[in-house]
């Protein structure tokens, strides 16, 4: 989405806000619909009927169908809801109106809809104007109510916010649809750092193809991704600008330059480097100059990630003989061991709610995904029996995880929720996709 | 008959006994001071820098000896200069799963090349590593960076210069041979080395 445009929807947004605001104002704090410890053992009902055209234009008729559709695909697509048959509607919005005046919510009740979703769309003079409202009917509430408008003909961009807004408001938390995922493709021509959108749409390529590439890392900003390229025939770490595409060497000190992890301020990331003759992290300056040295032991430290405060620092490392996990904190320079169980565990990613670290480990010859509690230790399996799944990284609102899997041959991307239920393909193409990282959380 | 033969060994005891003795006796070292004392006999310091001279003409010694040995052995073992080479390219470095400790066979190997290395003090070298394609990518380019160390401090510890060795590590991207069973993968997880120009 242009950025002119997104100011202006979040102009109109606000105006609108102000008509349900008195509404909206009363339960904002109540977020009951989605139990957060244990969202998807329990999915919610939601019926999302097809929009209703508000003018007589011909165009809209599709869009009003469209636009339904690309909501509940949206929304089935978190794991939070189950969505209702249109065959079982009792009512059409379409016909009847789309306001709380028009609606029945008794017909909503009796097939179990314990939210409703009504859209509106008026096109006109090349304008495009879609309303959306969340009801409970349960309770005959309005929950959300938005209004979009936009000169371009941009009916994703207004579904997925205002599906960003149900969610927000269901849960708490941002939702992860303005969310992208940067990785690895790799086919004839080499590989490339791609990004495509949290449902594997948009699918851009954003550097040359080339024979080696890995570890393709966000910057918080969202305005370039960190990766190593051996370019010039030897593995160094590159930027490369979202918007302008523009590649920058950043940092190439003798012997592999590996594994960035920017910490969430942006003021400066870790990588592992070995130009001291042996595989240590670094902390290094946003510039790739040395800050400090965050490892001391002898052996392989790779592949840290920060948690969201930036105070402390997962890695690998095999100082205990094989590949485990451990937690480093910054400030007291403290390192405690993390994993135990399993001879090789690898590729944390810190979760954005800062209290589980995802990672892939290695038992009887097949890599799996795991969540470590990083308090209590305790390690829940997510993925098993279906080929090595790798990489794992969660999306913003730490709702999901994005992995590689080579479940149906080669590896292709996949994502689940945090809870490893949903296991489904994002990308269905050819070649082979890797070392996927989702986007962070847009600062607010 | 019995008796016959005690006689003969216990001879053969005694024989033995006294030309030890009289080796030993022999050999007996003069005490301490002895031989300074002893008039007409001279001693005198060497100057540094005709000890430095000396020792440069015993290494150099050394040096032709050894360099004379190999190009026999390689002549013995009907090798060519460029074979010797070959030979050197090709020669891999082999290790076990997740691991970067030299296995005895592969400090035989990296004897070889120190020998050619030493014979061939014009050339530089990258090393490589590489992994087998279990465990996961980033790990693997640490762990491909930690055998292509372990080997570059080897060769170092005999005396090569380190500024003739360069590693690199390709982690699981450059397998040797494909395949996903353990010969594979044995072949797989290994240093190899490439000429380079000279830093």
């Amino acid at each position: 989405m242009k950025k002119s445009s997104r100011v202006f929807f979040k102009i109109i947004a606000c105006a609108w806000i102000l008509v349900f605001g008195a509404i909206c104002q009363t339960s904002a704090a109540d977020y009951d619909y989605i139990n957060i410890s244990e969202p998807f053992s329990q999915k919610v009902p939601i019926a999302v009927p097809v929009f209703k055209s508000m003018s007589v234009a011909p165009e809209e008729e599709q869009i009003a169908r469209d636009a339904a559709g690309q909501l509940a695909e949206a929304l089935a697509y978190t794991g939070y809801f189950k969505l209702i048959d249109h065959g079982a509607f009792l009512e059409r919005p379409a016909e009847k109106g789309v306001t709380m005046e028009a609606l029945n919510f008794k017909n909503w009740r009796d097939i179990g809809a314990e939210l409703l979703i009504t859209g509106g769309v008026r096109y006109e003079a090349g304008v495009l104007q879609m309303e959306f409202r969340l009801f409970d009917p349960f309770r005959a509430e309005l929950l959300v109510g938005k209004r979009y408008t936009s000169p371009a003909d941009d009916v994703r961009q207004m579904v997925l916010r205002f599906a960003d807004q149900v969610i927000a408001r269901l849960t708490g938390r941002q939702g992860l649809f303005d969310s992208r995922i940067a990785f690895v493709m790799g086919d004839a021509d080499g590989k490339a750092v791609y990004t495509c959108d949290f449902d594997g749409r948009n699918l851009r390529r954003l550097t040359k193809p080339q024979p080696i590439v890995v570890g393709p890392a966000w910057h918080p900003n969202l305005g370039s991704i960190a990766y190593t390229a051996y370019t010039d025939d030897r593995p160094e770490i590159y930027t490369v600008n979202i918007s302008s595409q523009e590649v920058t060497k950043l940092v190439d000190f003798e012997g592999i330059n590996i594994t960035p992890a920017w910490l969430p301020d942006g003021s400066g990331l870790a990588a592992t480097l070995a130009f001291e003759g042996d595989e240590e992290i670094y902390l290094l300056t946003r510039e790739g100059k040395v800050d400090k040295r965050l490892t001391k032991s002898w052996g392989v430290d790779v592949s840290p990630s920060f948690s969201p405060d930036g105070k402390r620092m997962v890695f690998v490392s095999s100082r205990s003989g094989s590949p485990q996990l451990y937690v480093k904190e910054i400030s007291s320079g403290r390192i405690r061991r993390l994993t135990y169980e399993g001879r090789y565990n690898t590729q944390p990613d810190w979760s954005p709610g800062g209290d589980r670290i995802v990672y892939s480990g290695m038992k009887d010859g097949s890599i799996d995904i795991y969540v470590v509690d990083v308090n209590t230790g305790e390690v829940s399996r997510l993925t098993r029996q279906a080929g090595d799944n790798e990489a794992p990284s969660w999306s913003p609102d730490g709702s999901m995880i994005v992995f590689s899997s080579t479940r149906t041959g080669s590896s292709r991307l996949f994502v689940m929720t945090a809870s490893g239920t949903n296991q489904r393909m994002l990308l269905d193409m050819d070649g082979k996709q890797q070392l996927p990282d989702w986007s962070p959380a847009r600062a607010n | 008959m019995l008796k016959k033969n005690h006689i003969q060994s216990l001879l053969l005891c005694m024989l033995v006994l006294s030309l030890v003795m009289v080796v030993s006796c022999g050999k007996q070292a003069p005490g301490p001071g002895e031989a300074a004392d002893q008039p007409g006999m001279t001693e005198s310091e060497l100057s540094d820098a005709e000890r430095a001279a000396r020792e440069a003409e015993r290494q150099a010694a050394i040096e032709e000896q050894e360099i004379e040995a190999r190009r026999k052995a390689e002549q013995e073992a009907g090798l060519t200069a460029a074979e010797a080479r070959q030979q050197f390219v090709n020669e891999k470095v082999y290790f076990g799963f997740d691991d970067s400790a030299l296995s005895p066979e592969a400090r035989d190997a990296l004897r070889d090349k120190i020998e050619w290395l030493r014979a061939n003090p014009d050339r530089c070298v990258i090393i490589e590593g590489h992994c087998d394609e279990r465990g996961t990518d980033e790990y693997n380019l640490a762990l491909g960076s930690r055998r292509a160390e372990s080997v570059k401090s080897f060769i170092v510890k005999s005396g090569i210069d380190a500024s003739r060795l360069s590693t690199i590590s390709y982690g699981e991207e450059r397998p040797a041979v494909e395949g996903s069973n353990e010969e594979a993968w044995a072949k797989n997880r290994r240093a190899e080395f490439q000429f380079t120009r000279c830093r």
